[in-house]
C-alpha cells in the first residue's frame, strides 16, 4: 500500500540537507557573516539579485521566496544524478518538475489576476493591444494555448527530459564501457570501452552544468512569467 | 544489458513512452512534501534571517556613514570657535599694547613734568639763599668798609674824629654814595 522508491528516499534525504544546510547558515545569522554562513548568503542572494531583483525589479520581494524554493530544490534534485550512491535526478520522474510547474502556473496566474483583474488579465494576454482585429482570429487561440497549456507544460516536459536524457547517456557511456572493458571478451572493442569511459566523464561533468542550468532556466522562467502577469505596459 | 542498466536505474519499473509523463502517487506525495518542507524553510528560517542580517547591515553602515559625519561637523565647528578665539586673542593682545603704550606716554609725561617742577623748586631756594648770602655779605662788607673809611680817616685827621656822631653820618653817607655809582655801574 505505502511504496516508496529509491528516488523518494533520494528526494527525502536531499531535502533533509537542503534543510540542515540552511538551518545550519542562519542558526546564529552574523552581520559579519562568517563560514557556512558566508555560503548560505552567497546562495540566497545569487537567487535574489540575479534572478528575482534582474527580472521582477520591485516586485521581486512578493515572488523571492517562491524562486528561492524553486532554484533550491531544483537544483539539489539535480545533482542527484551524479552523485555517488545516488546516480539518478529525483527529479527526472515527472511528479517533480511538474508539481513545480503547477506551482509556477499558479502563481504567475494568481498575480496576473491580483494586478489586473479576471477581465483585465484575460484581455491582456488574449487579446494583446495594437492587432488588427482579424488576425485575433489567429492571435488568440495560439495566445491562449502558449500561455496556459504550453507553459507549464513546457516547464515540466524541459526539466524532466533533460534529466532523464541525462541520466541514459551516463547509463549508456558508463554502462558501453563496463561491458566493453571488462565483459567482452573482444580485444578489439577495449579501445571503445576507454573512449566510452572518457566520454562518461565528460558527461558527468556537463551534468553539473545541466543540473544548475536546468534550475536556472525553470526559475528564470517562472520570473518572467510572473513579470509578464504583472507588468504595467500591456 | 544497457536496455536492462537503464530500466534499473530509473526505479525499477517498466516505464515507457508517455508513462514517462505520467506521475505516480508516490512521487507526487514526497515531491509535494519535499516542496513543502522547502517552501517553510525558506519561508519562516532562511529568508526572514538572511534578510534581517542585511537590514542590520545597512543599517550599521548607515549609522557608521551619519557617525562619520557628525564628528566631522563637529570638528568643524570646533575649528571655527578656536578660530574665533584665537582672532579674539589677538585682538585683545593689540589693544592691551595700545593701553599700554598710552600709559608710558603719560607717564613719561608725569615724570616729565614733576622733575622740571622741582628742579623749578630747587633753582627758586638755591636762588633765595643766594639773596640771602648776598644781603649778609653786603651788610658785613659795608660795616668793614666804614670801620676801614673811619680808621683810615682817623689816621688822616687824627683822634678828633673819635666817637663823633656827624663823622659817622658823613662817613655813612659816602659809602652810599659809592653804592649808588656802582649800583649805576
Amino acid at each position: 500500500m505505502f511504496a516508496m522508491t529509491r528516488i523518494n528516499l533520494i528526494m527525502l534525504v536531499m531535502t533533509t540537507i537542503l534543510f540542515v544546510f540552511f538551518f545550519m547558515a542562519f542558526r546564529k545569522p552574523q552581520v559579519v557573516p562568517t563560514g557556512i554562513q558566508n555560503l548560505g548568503e552567497m546562495f540566497l542572494d545569487f537567487v535574489r539579485v540575479h534572478i528575482s531583483e534582474e527580472v521582477l525589479g520591485h516586485h521581486a520581494k512578493r515572488f523571492n521566496l517562491l524562486l528561492t524554493t524553486m532554484f533550491f530544490m531544483i537544483f539539489a534534485f539535480n545533482i542527484t544524478g551524479i552523485l555517488p550512491l545516488m546516480h539518478i535526478a529525483a527529479s527526472s520522474v515527472v511528479a517533480v518538475p511538474l508539481i513545480l510547474g503547477v506551482a509556477s502556473y499558479l502563481v504567475f496566474n494568481y498575480a496576473g489576476i491580483k494586478q489586473h483583474g479576471v477581465k483585465g488579465y484575460l484581455q491582456m494576454n488574449l487579446f494583446p493591444p495594437g492587432v488588427p482585429i482579424p488576425l485575433y482570429l489567429l492571435v488568440t487561440p495560439i495566445e491562449a494555448v502558449s500561455t496556459f497549456i504550453f507553459r507549464p507544460a513546457t516547464l515540466t516536459i524541459r526539466l524532466v527530459a533533460n534529466m532523464i536524457a541525462g541520466h541514459m547517456l551516463l547509463v549508456l557511456f558508463y554502462g558501453g564501457a563496463n561491458y566493453m572493458l571488462f565483459i567482452s571478451d573482444s580485444l578489439f572493442l577495449k579501445p571503445f570501452g576507454v573512449f566510452s569511459y572518457m566520454a562518461g566523464f565528460a558527461f558527468t561533468l556537463f551534468e553539473i552544468l545541466v543540473a544548475f542550468l536546468q534550475a536556472y532556466i525553470f526559475t528564470l522562467l517562472t520570473a518572467v512569467y510572473i513579470s509578464g502577469a504583472v507588468s504595467e505596459e500591456h | 544489458m544497457i536496455e536492462t542498466t537503464v530500466l534499473a536505474a530509473v526505479g525499477g519499473e517498466d516505464i515507457e513512452g508517455i508513462q514517462l509523463l505520467l506521475p505516480a502517487f508516490y512521487d507526487l506525495l514526497f515531491g509535494g512534501l519535499s516542496f513543502v518542507i522547502l517552501l517553510v524553510l525558506f519561508w519562516k528560517f532562511a529568508l526572514p534571517r538572511a534578510q534581517q542580517v542585511l537590514d542590520k547591515r545597512t543599517d550599521s553602515i548607515q549609522g557608521g556613514i551619519a557617525r562619520a559625519e557628525q564628528q566631522e561637523q563637529e570638528a568643524a565647528q570646533l575649528l571655527s570657535q578656536y578660530r574665533e578665539q584665537l582672532a579674539g586673542a589677538r585682538n585683545e593682545a593689540a589693544k592691551i599694547r595700545t593701553q599700554a603704550q598710552s600709559e608710558r606716554d603719560e607717564i613719561v609725561t608725569q615724570a616729565k613734568t614733576e622733575a622740571s617742577s622741582a628742579a623749578e623748586q630747587i633753582k627758586i631756594q638755591a636762588t633765595t639763599a643766594l639773596e640771602a648770602e648776598r644781603g649778609r655779605v653786603v651788610t658785613n662788607l659795608r660795616k668793614e668798609v666804614g670801620d676801614l673809611a673811619l680808621a683810615l680817616a682817623e689816621k688822616v685827621l687824627g683822634e678828633s674824629l673819635k666817637d663823633d656822631a656827624k663823622a659817622k653820618a658823613v662817613v655813612e653817607r659816602f659809602i652810599a654814595d659809592i653804592e649808588k655809582s656802582a649800583g649805576k655801574k
